[in-house]
């Protein structure tokens, strides 16, 4: 039984074992934080995009796309030696913190959110140009209300980028230092655990993380669902 | 729409001071995953945290990343199992001291059917030639660790340049280094705090122990006040004479796993 992976995770759940809460709720914490930060500096940036037409557009647009790919060890090791003490913003001492991997996680999460909200804002503004000039509406007046009707595909972007936030090790493993208590998440301690050749353990804490990610998007589906409803 | 963002502006907020509300006595340890991973850690410092109130926070790394770490001034301490980088350390000036503060030791893991037959072996060195002679698998940490430079040596002592299909460098940590090689039956080195920690054992057996070569010496370095003096040196240069301290030692000696003892104290 013990060596069976859903039988490990269930009873790490039914035990409410203190370690793996702590371990769930940094997580989280993380995760959800990063993606916040990222959303408020990436919609508008996106909608931007978007909205402007400036020189070098192109150029950029093409950079947002292509870093929604940017391998997340890489992301680590930038935030790394930009945090490092001997690096620009060693000062802040944020280095093997939690603050660190939300900021690891903010450079992985804001090309995602930035690129895929570009694109929807710019379809809509296709769809509602007209309306715009007759109404001789100025560009940053625009700009609220495409991201306001554009708020339930801009709900799945925010998934997207907190699945790629809470499934990412590489970075948070080398900016955090995976320290027990302090900077362990629940895909640090899978690789952790995997190093110990506890496999089973390690099963199961990837079977909680699922777990969890699927009802952070139940969640956001139903709430989804009853608005549209509401709004018709 | 102004509501969600003030929302949103005190979750931020809040957020950020929980993470800023941790304690300040605490140092950054930089050490090795063999350490971390047998369960020493969780057994001694929290002996030590009793006695000065200062918590340890672990960065477990392989020794050459632990180096690397201290020498960019992002950790208070190190100890690590390189003697002889450790003293390279102190010499460029990373480091204003060094102590021997334990030994283990390491044994070297394979298939229990031995095709190499090096249970035989009365050496380090012919074991070693047994396994090239064989060209039966061996994986290679191939990270730089203190273990991998250890093997390299190893090798060395036995005449044997390790190159060919049979030898795989893997360029992971020990535990994943076991790992991969329970799944290819291949030989491997280990320290033993690893090995007897270690919960995915397949086929693989110990075959090969004892001689004095494979000893595998821990030691403590005191980071330079020059070179990093941002650093917490105080508190850092107490965890550092704690280990040295009999008390220290003790509970170093006392940390067992299946009632087995895997470190022993040895500081002068």
């Amino acid at each position: 039984m013990e060596n069976n992976a859903f039988y490990v995770a269930l009873s790490l759940l039914l035990n409410f074992d203190a370690a793996l809460f702590q371990i769930v709720a940094l997580s989280l914490q993380v995760s959800l934080l990063a993606v916040l930060i990222a959303a408020v500096l990436g919609f508008p940036l996106g909608a931007a995009v978007a909205l402007w037409r400036f020189p070098g557009r192109g150029g950029m647009i093409v950079v947002l796309n292509a870093l929604m790919g940017l391998p997340p060890v890489v992301a680590g090791l930038m935030v790394y030696l930009l945090l490092s003490r001997a690096g620009p913003l060693g000062e802040w001492g944020l280095l093997f913190t939690p603050g660190a991997m939300v900021l690891a996680q903010v450079v992985l999460v804001l090309p995602i959110l930035a690129a895929l909200s570009r694109q929807k804002v710019e379809e809509l503004l296709g769809e509602y140009r007209e309306q715009f000039v007759s109404l001789g509406m100025s560009r940053s007046r625009m700009m609220p209300t495409l991201l306001w009707d554009a708020r339930f595909a801009l709900l799945t972007i925010l998934l997207a980028g907190f699945g790629r936030a809470s499934a990412e090790v590489g970075a948070v493993m080398m900016v955090g230092g995976n320290i027990e208590g302090v900077t362990r998440v629940m895909t640090t301690s899978i690789v952790l655990e995997t190093g110990k050749g506890n496999l089973p353990l390690a099963l199961g804490l990837g079977i909680v993380l699922l777990t969890l990610v699927m009802l952070i998007n139940a969640g956001v589906y139903l709430v989804g669902e009853l608005t549209r409803r509401r709004v018709g | 729409m102004k509501k969600t963002l003030n929302l949103l502006l005190a979750g931020i907020t809040s957020m950020g001071l929980a993470f800023g509300a941790y304690a300040d006595d605490y140092i950054t340890l930089a050490s090795t995953t063999s350490t971390e991973n047998s369960g020493l850690f969780a057994s001694i410092l929290p002996k030590f945290e009793d006695a000065t109130g200062i918590e340890v926070r672990v960065v477990a790394v392989g020794t050459g990343q632990a180096f690397e770490i201290a020498r960019r001034g992002d950790a208070d301490s190190l100890l690590v199992h390189d003697t002889v980088g450790e003293k390279r350390f102190v010499e460029n000036g990373y480091a204003s001291e060094r102590a021997d503060v334990m030994y283990n030791d390491f044994v070297v893991i394979g298939p229990a059917s031995d095709p190499a037959n090096i249970s035989e072996a009365q050496t380090a060195a012919e074991a070693f030639a047994a396994i090239a002679n064989a060209e039966a698998p061996f994986a290679s940490r191939g990270d730089d660790s203190g273990t991998n430079r250890a093997e390299l040596r190893l090798w060395k002592n036995a005449g044997v340049d390790p190159e060919g299909d049979w030898y795989r460098e893997l360029g992971s940590g020990m535990g994943p280094t076991l790992n991969t090689a329970a799944a290819m039956d291949a030989y491997v080195m280990s320290d033993r705090a690893t090995w007897v920690a270690f919960g995915n054992r397949q086929n693989l057996a110990l075959l090969f122990e004892g001689d004095k070569v494979l000893f595998n010496q821990y030691g403590s370095l005191l980071l330079s006040e020059e070179k990093h003096p941002h650093l917490k040196h105080e508190m850092a240069s107490k965890w550092h004479n704690w280990l040295l301290s009999e008390e220290g030692q003790q509970a170093i000696a006392d940390f067992r796993v299946d009632g087995q003892q895997l470190f022993f104290p040895n500081a002068k």
